[in-house]
């Protein structure tokens, strides 16, 4: 694995944390004060920033940084989760994604947004509420210190502790203006029973000391107690080393760096041409051999030695008797860059975690993770294991006379086994719509914002599962369809209130299974489709004639019409030229069908059924100039055996047919596709009444109907090459391969552009 | 004999680039999820050294240290705390809790494998 790979599970990570955060804010919006969930939300902020920090991403890790320090005034109490809080999080969620998406796929991202919420989040945690403006925005994190109220300025604690900021990367000291001399320091080393309880050890500091500089040691061994009294946790040794090094006094600190808190250190310079001070006089250093090859050892256990806390040094230590340990004078110059925190915090946020436990722990469901390839690959398999599977049970029926055989149970038994596994390798594609469905209320969120209308989305069946393509491709089409139901459905506060409903308008989206189909239903509680208005449009845009007689849900279809749209004037949002029609397009595209209905006043309600595959297909297979095609079921509304007096000519060539009074486009799909020259006779064929892209109905003719069978989808651009008119292909139990029609370019082709053009160019192409 | 890291994050990423590192630097590595799990897993990795983050779910980093502390036989191990510059009270924290040392993030290579060996023999 290398950084690539590491920083791909980065993003990946992300995008997970970035999909909890948003699902917890809105948790806390609807009134949820679970402290776990306060505590995932702040998890998931400090784990992007961890993470970026590691990649050196480092707006992603300024933001996050103030993001989180916002957080932990809510995790600490400090700051409360109401809906204008929660409204600047949410947004900064929506920024913090853009940056993370920046990151990954380059490009830039709104920095005045950014820079906006940085301001928000930074006032946020001072305390005021949302809408001050002015703090600066360059430095990161001013917060923490202001946002502590009062709790005695965090100087030295009762330990003496002073947090000192440090790199390792200081142990090269070029850019310490260091003396062309290397000072000598002595040092003072009483460690206490603490230090060794924490997993320090003196032995190791002083081989660490020792690899900075020419030293010598002397162990105070004065405190030790006779054996019968020795606590054998107790700290009884101290050290008096004096060491040459250019690193200096700072490089001796930080050797001591872990272990400050936990023993008394002193440290001076003794300048090189200075005697010895008075003091010392008396104690004449001896250099002593310190011998660090016992630590190399690779038996020696570090935690057994540490209970008998001074024992490592012991053999080498010279005992000295008059060495007084000097208390550590706590330092006075405190740390610019640390932003601290105020205990109080900390202590909310200790207390809150163990409630923590038991609900995270519900919510996990052992995953694996797998290369979409390999489960598509599976699939594959199991496709090609279904269609042999028929094939083998046909020429079984067609070779064995006596039917009972116990080979045809066994294939029986085999067929229901292959339709098992089948279904349960699509369930492995298949993912709940949930991270769809939580884009949206970004959507919604941004589109409340512009339009200044007050929002909200309620989701229900986020679990419901249905293939990831189909989820993919979701996307897009809802999108649209939000912005539509937020921009033109839904009415402006004043006017709703004038109305007697409440400003603030509901968006209700939801998915439930029905019949092997995902249903998803997209509905406002906003004024309903303005029929006069569609009307007057459609009649302007020459769609319908101005005298024509449509019923409301003719009228209300109207809008999948290209080109339509009702807004006054084409607003920012749901402008752009992409109207409903290309909403409908892409359900199709999918498999599925968008239906609408609505009420004046109370608001419209989108229903979209789509299949939960797009690997398996529901078709009707038919016969054509002796070829077999297959006609997804979706697409057709009905089949009819034409008669004689419902066929009209019209033109040339074209020929209608009369259903119900009123008439049809007839498509010969055998002349479409170049089967055969002339067109056929419907009389003699089965007219499949199909709705396709524009709401046209268009009656293709087939010669005949062979039945009805779910069939495995496979890709004529991947083993072939794209063929007009035709969308894929499959394989047949009778191991033929049959083609799969595009409906719509089909009807599209009748309407003028041959597909004999199309043919050529393709072929020249 | 490899040195064994016990790894406690709730991180993929970090535990990927925790295990990257230390298996580069020789060190054999243990990886826990979150504190919960790296006390389960504690006794069978019989690690020489922990490393652990601060803020995970079930159980945190304090609560993780405090519960290695307690066991008889790994009380006096070492254990390094992963932490941000400006948790300069978390890491005060982690401290009284029990962590011997800490690795200021963000996450390097050098760093890790630096305060690992300050801290095993």
């Amino acid at each position: 694995m290398d950084m690539n790979e590491i920083k791909e599970i980065f993003f990946q990570e992300c995008e997970e944390q970035l999909a909890e955060l948003e699902s917890g804010l809105l948790k806390l919006n609807d009134g949820d004060r679970d402290p776990e969930t306060v505590n995932a939300v702040f998890r998931a902020v400090h784990s992007i920033k961890g993470g970026a920090g590691a990649f050196g991403l480092d707006d992603l890790v300024s933001f996050a940084h103030v993001f989180e320090t916002t957080l932990d005034c809510v995790r600490s109490n400090k700051l409360e989760p109401n809906q204008d809080v929660l409204k600047v999080m949410l947004k900064s969620a929506d920024v913090l994604a853009d940056l993370t998406n920046a990151a990954r796929d380059g490009g830039g991202v709104d920095e005045a947004r950014s820079k906006q919420l940085i301001r928000e989040l930074e006032a946020l945690a001072n305390g005021e509420m949302p809408a001050a403006s002015e703090a600066p925005a360059a430095k990161p994190a001013p917060a923490p210190q202001a946002a502590a109220p009062a709790p005695a300025a965090p100087a030295v604690n009762d330990e003496g502790f002073q947090p000192i900021p440090f790199s390792f990367d200081d142990f090269g000291g070029e850019e310490k203006p260091v003396e062309p001399y290397a000072p000598t320091c002595e040092i003072l080393f009483h460690p206490k029973r603490e230090l060794y309880a924490k997993g320090n050890e003196a032995a190791l500091l002083l081989r660490d000391l020792s690899r900075i500089g020419e030293m010598s040691i002397r162990c105070d061994m004065d405190s030790l107690p006779l054996l019968q009294d020795m606590n054998p946790e107790e700290a009884y040794f101290s050290w008096k080393i004096s060491i040459t090094t250019e690193k200096g006094e700072d490089g001796v600190r930080s050797v001591f760096e872990f272990a400050e808190w936990d023993c008394d250190l002193e440290v001076r310079t003794v300048e090189e041409d200075h005697e010895p001070e008075a003091g010392d006089d008396e104690l004449p250093m001896q250099p002593v051999p310190f011998d660090l090859s016992i630590l190399d050892d690779a038996d020696t256990d570090v935690p057994a030695e540490a209970d008998e806390a001074p024992a490592p040094v012991k053999q080498t230590a010279v005992a000295e008797s008059n060495v007084v340990p000097i208390a550590a004078s706590p330092r006075a110059e405190a740390p610019k860059s640390e932003a601290r925190v105020a205990p109080a915090a900390q202590q909310a946020a200790a207390a809150a975690s163990p409630a923590a436990s038991a609900a995270s722990a519900a919510a996990a469901a052992p995953t694996i993770r797998v290369d979409l390839d390999r489960v598509d690959r599976l699939i594959n398999l199991v496709g090609e294991l279904v269609i042999n599977q028929a094939m083998l049970s046909q020429s079984v029926i067609e070779n064995d006379n006596n039917g009972v055989s116990s080979i045809n149970m066994g294939l029986e038994e085999l067929q229901q086994l292959t339709r098992e596994i089948q279904d349960s390798v699509m369930a492995i594609r298949a993912q709940p719509v949930k991270p769809v469905f939580q884009r949206m209320s970004r959507i919604v969120r941004e589109i409340a914002d512009v339009t200044g209308k007050s929002v909200r989305l309620i989701t229900e069946g986020e679990n419901t599962e249905v293939d990831k393509t189909v989820i993919d491709k979701l996307a897009e089409p809802l999108t649209h369809m939000i912005r539509n139901a937020v921009d033109h459905g839904l009415e402006a506060p004043e006017k709703r209130e004038a109305l007697g409903k409440n400003p603030e308008g509901t968006v209700r989206l939801t998915a439930k299974h029905r019949s092997g189909r995902i249903v998803i239903e997209l509905a406002d509680d906003g004024g309903g489709i303005n029929r006069e208005k569609v009307r007057q449009k459609a009649i302007d845009n020459d769609l319908i004639a101005a005298d024509a007689n449509l019923s409301d849900e003719e009228i209300d279809n109207l809008i999948f019409h290209a080109g339509f749209s009702t807004a006054d004037k084409i607003s920012d949002i749901s402008g752009r030229g992409v109207g409903m029609d290309v909403v409908k397009r892409s359900i199709q595209a999918l498999g599925g069908r968008i239906t609408i209905s609505s009420k004046p006043g109370q608001g419209s309600v989108f229903t979209m059924s789509l299949p939960l595959t797009l690997a398996v297909l529901d078709g009707m297979v038919v016969t054509v100039a002796g070829q077999t095609l297959v006609v997804p079921l979706t697409a057709i509304v009905e089949t009819l055996q034409p008669e004689a007096s419902a066929i009209h000519s019209f033109g040339a060539s074209q020929r209608l047919i009369s259903i119900r009074n009123s008439f049809c486009p007839l498509v010969d799909v055998g002349r479409i596709l170049n089967f055969r020259a002339t067109q056929a006779n419907p009389v003699d064929g089965v007219a499949l009444l199909v709705e396709s892209e524009g709401g046209g109905q268009r009656a293709l003719m087939v010669d005949a109907i062979q039945g009805q069978r779910q069939v495995v989808i496979k890709s004529l651009e991947a083993n072939y090459t794209h063929v007009p008119g035709i969308a894929a292909a499959t394989i047949l139990g009778d191991g033929r391969v049959a083609l799969i029609l595009d409906v719509d370019a089909v009807v599209a082709a009748s309407r003028g552009q041959s597909l004999k053009q199309e043919i050529s160019l393709a072929a020249t192409g | 004999m490899k040195k064994k890291v016990l790894t406690v994050d709730d991180s993929r990423t970090i535990r990927n680039m925790l295990l990257v590192t230390l298996n580069n630097a020789g060190f054999e590595t243990i990886q826990a999820e979150d504190g919960v799990e790296g006390l389960e897993v504690l006794e069978e990795a019989n690690p020489d050294v922990i490393v652990t983050d601060i803020n995970m779910p079930r159980l945190d980093g304090f609560g993780f240290i405090e519960g290695v502390r307690r066991n008889e036989k790994y009380r006096a191990i070492p254990i390094l705390v992963l932490t941000t510059e400006s948790d300069a009270e978390k890491k005060n924290r982690a401290r009284q809790a029990g962590a011997t040392g800490w690795i200021v993030k963000p996450f390097d290579p050098t760093k890790l494998i630096d305060a690992i060996e300050r801290v095993t023999a």
